[in-house]
C-alpha cells in the first residue's frame, strides 16, 4: 500500500534518515517514534507525497510517487487520510463543512446522514455548525480525525494526534483509531508518547518503528 | 453540499485583493467607456466630414466690383455646361455673412468688406474633370478659383483616423493594465490563502478545483466592478452637453441609438479577461505547492 525502498531524505544539511525500507500493509497498525527532529513528520510527509525522497523509491498505492502527475497524486491522497497535530482547518467553514471537504472538494457525493453519523461517532454531533476556532483541542483533533476518514481511506496517517490532549482524551482518540483499524484501515501514528503506545498495544496488534541514528528500526517489545 | 457550493465557500471573503479587483475593474471600465465613445465618435466624425465634403466644391470669384457680376455669370455658364456638375448656386450675402459671423462676430459691416463671391457646387457621383474645369475657369473667368475641399478633407479625415487609433490603443492599454492588476491581485489572493491551498491539496482536491475557487471569486468581482464603472461612465457621457444633432468632438462624445449597447459588452469582457488572467496565475502558483 505504502512502501519505502532504500529511502533517504535530506533537507540540505545531510541526510535526516537513510536506507529506510518498510511496507505498510492493508489493515496494519504502526507507530513511529523517535526524538524530536528525528524525522517523524518528514517520514509522514513522504507517505502522502508532500515531500519527494532525496534518494530511493516511495510507492503510494503501488505507484512510484515520482511518476505521479499532480492530479494522480491528488487522486492517491483521496485514499490516504491525514491528521496533523495542528489539524489544519479552514477556520471560516463550519466543522461539518471542514469534515466533508475530502468528498465535496473532489466532486464525490456527501450524504448528510453519513456526515451526521460520523460526527456522532467522534462525539461532535453538537458542534457540527461550530467554527473550528471555537473548539477545544480534543474536539479539534476528533474533527481532524473525522475529516481524515470520511472518504473511507485505505491508510490513516496521524502526526502527534494526541500531542495537545490530556490522557483521557488521548485514550478516547486512540480508541477511535483502533476501531477504524479493526474495520480494515491501515494506521500509522507518529508519536513520542510511549504510554499511549503501550495503551494501544494492549488493544491491537501494533508494530512500533523508531527513527534513531538516522535509521529506521523496528522497536522491541520493551515499551 | 455539492462541489460547486463548497467551491464558492472555501476561499474566505476577505483580503485587500477583493477591493483591488473591484476598484481597478471599476476604474478601468469607466475609462474604457470613454475610449470606446471616442473610437465610435471619431469614426462617426470621419464619416460625417467625408460625407459633408465629398461631392461638394466651391468656386470663389475675386474680381473688381464692376466685373464681379459678369464673371459670376460666366462661371455659372461654365459650370452648367461641365459634365459631372449637378448643381451650382451663388451663395446669398446673408449666408456668407452667417458663415463669417462664427469667426468675426455679429456686428461687422459685411457690406463694406471686399468679400469674394462664392458659388456652391454639387457634383454628380462621377464628378467633373477637375483639372479641365480649372483650366476653363482660368481662361474664361480669371478671378475664379475652383476649390474641391481636398485640402480640408484630407487632414480632417487623417485627424479622425488618428483619434480612432488613439482610442483603440487606449482600449488595448486598459485591457493590458487590467490584466496586469488581476494577475497581481490573484497572486496576492493565492499567497494570502496558503492555508486554504494546503488544506485542499491535503484532502485530495485537484488543481482545477482550487484554481476555480479563486478564479470564480476574482472574476465575479471584476464583473461587478466593471459593471459599476461602465454604468458610471455611461452616466457621465449622458451628462455631457447635447450635440444638437451635429457630432462634434467635445459635445458629441458618446453613443447614439443602439450604440449605447456597446459599453454593455465591457463587464462581460472584463470578466473573461479576469478569468483568463487569474486562471493562468492560479495554475502557475499551484505548481509550486505539493
Amino acid at each position: 500500500m505504502i512502501a519505502f525502498e532504500d529511502v533517504a531524505h535530506d533537507y540540505g544539511g545531510g541526510p535526516l534518515f537513510r536506507e529506510v525500507s518498510v511496507r505498510l500493509e492493508p489493515g496494519s497498525f504502526h507507530f513511529l517514534t523517535g526524538p524530536s527532529g528525528a524525522g517523524k513528520s518528514t517520514f509522514l510527509k513522504l507517505c502522502y507525497g508532500e515531500l519527494l525522497p532525496s534518494f530511493g523509491i516511495v510507492r503510494l498505492m503501488d505507484r512510484d510517487v515520482r511518476t505521479l502527475s499532480r492530479d494522480a497524486l491528488a487522486e492517491t491522497r483521496e485514499r490516504i487520510g491525514v491528521v496533523h497535530q495542528d489539524c489544519q482547518f479552514l477556520d471560516h467553514l463550519s466543522v461539518e463543512q471542514n469534515v466533508g471537504l475530502p468528498l465535496t472538494a473532489t466532486g464525490r457525493p456527501l450524504r448528510e446522514a453519513d456526515l451526521s453519523d460520523l460526527l456522532g461517532w467522534v462525539g461532535l454531533g453538537e458542534q457540527a455548525e461550530a467554527l473550528p476556532p471555537t473548539l477545544s483541542g480534543g474536539e479539534r483533533q476528533r474533527a481532524a480525525l473525522a475529516r481524515a476518514i470520511i472518504a473511507a481511506p485505505n491508510v490513516l496517517l496521524a502526526d502527534e494526534p494526541t500531542g495537545n490532549l490530556d490522557w483521557e482524551m488521548s485514550q478516547r482518540l486512540m480508541m477511535l483509531m483502533i476501531e477504524l483499524n479493526r474495520m480494515g484501515t491501515a494506521v500509522l501514528i507518529a508519536t513520542h508518547d510511549l504510554q499511549l503506545i503501550r495503551f494501544a498495544k494492549a488493544q491491537v496488534n501494533a508494530r512500533v518503528m523508531r527513527i534513531a541514528g538516522r535509521r529506521l528500526q523496528i522497536a522491541g517489545a520493551d515499551l | 453540499m455539492s462541489a460547486r457550493e463548497i467551491s464558492r465557500l472555501v476561499v474566505p471573503n476577505r483580503g485587500q485583493s477583493v477591493w483591488l479587483v473591484l476598484l481597478s475593474a471599476s476604474a478601468m471600465a469607466f475609462l474604457a467607456v470613454f475610449a470606446l465613445a471616442l473610437s465610435v465618435t471619431s469614426a462617426q466624425l470621419a464619416r460625417n466630414w467625408s460625407a459633408a465634403l465629398a461631392q461638394t466644391a466651391t468656386v470663389r470669384i475675386s474680381a473688381p466690383p464692376e466685373e464681379i457680376e459678369a464673371q459670376t455669370a460666366i462661371v455659372l455658364e461654365v459650370l452648367r455646361t461641365t459634365p459631372g456638375i449637378a448643381e451650382a448656386n451663388v451663395m446669398a450675402p446673408a449666408e456668407q455673412a452667417a458663415l463669417l459671423e462664427a469667426w468675426l462676430g455679429p456686428d461687422l459691416p459685411f457690406d463694406a468688406l471686399p468679400l469674394p463671391r462664392l458659388i456652391e457646387v454639387t457634383e454628380t457621383e462621377e464628378g467633373p474633370d477637375r483639372q479641365g474645369l480649372r483650366l476653363r475657369l482660368a481662361a474664361e473667368a480669371p478671378g475664379a478659383v475652383f476649390d474641391d475641399h481636398t485640402r480640408w478633407r484630407r487632414p480632417l479625415a487623417e485627424a479622425a483616423g488618428r483619434l480612432r487609433a488613439f482610442a483603440l490603443v487606449s482600449l488595448a492599454l486598459i485591457g493590458g493594465v487590467t490584466a496586469a492588476i488581476i494577475v497581481l491581485a490573484s497572486s496576492a489572493a493565492l499567497a494570502s490563502n496558503g492555508q486554504v491551498i494546503r488544506v485542499l491539496r491535503l484532502v485530495g482536491a485537484r488543481d482545477r478545483f482550487i484554481a476555480l475557487a479563486f478564479v470564480r471569486r476574482i472574476s465575479s468581482r471584476a464583473f461587478i466592478g466593471a459593471a459599476a464603472g461602465t454604468a458610471l461612465g455611461m452616466l457621465a457621457l449622458r451628462a455631457l452637453p447635447e450635440a444638437g444633432g451635429n457630432v462634434h468632438l467635445l459635445s458629441g462624445l458618446g453613443f447614439s441609438g443602439a450604440g449605447w449597447l456597446l459599453p454593455l459588452a465591457i463587464p462581460p469582457l472584463a470578466m473573461v479577461l479576469a478569468w483568463a488572467a487569474s486562471m493562468a496565475t492560479a495554475f502557475k502558483v499551484l505548481r509550486e505547492v505539493t
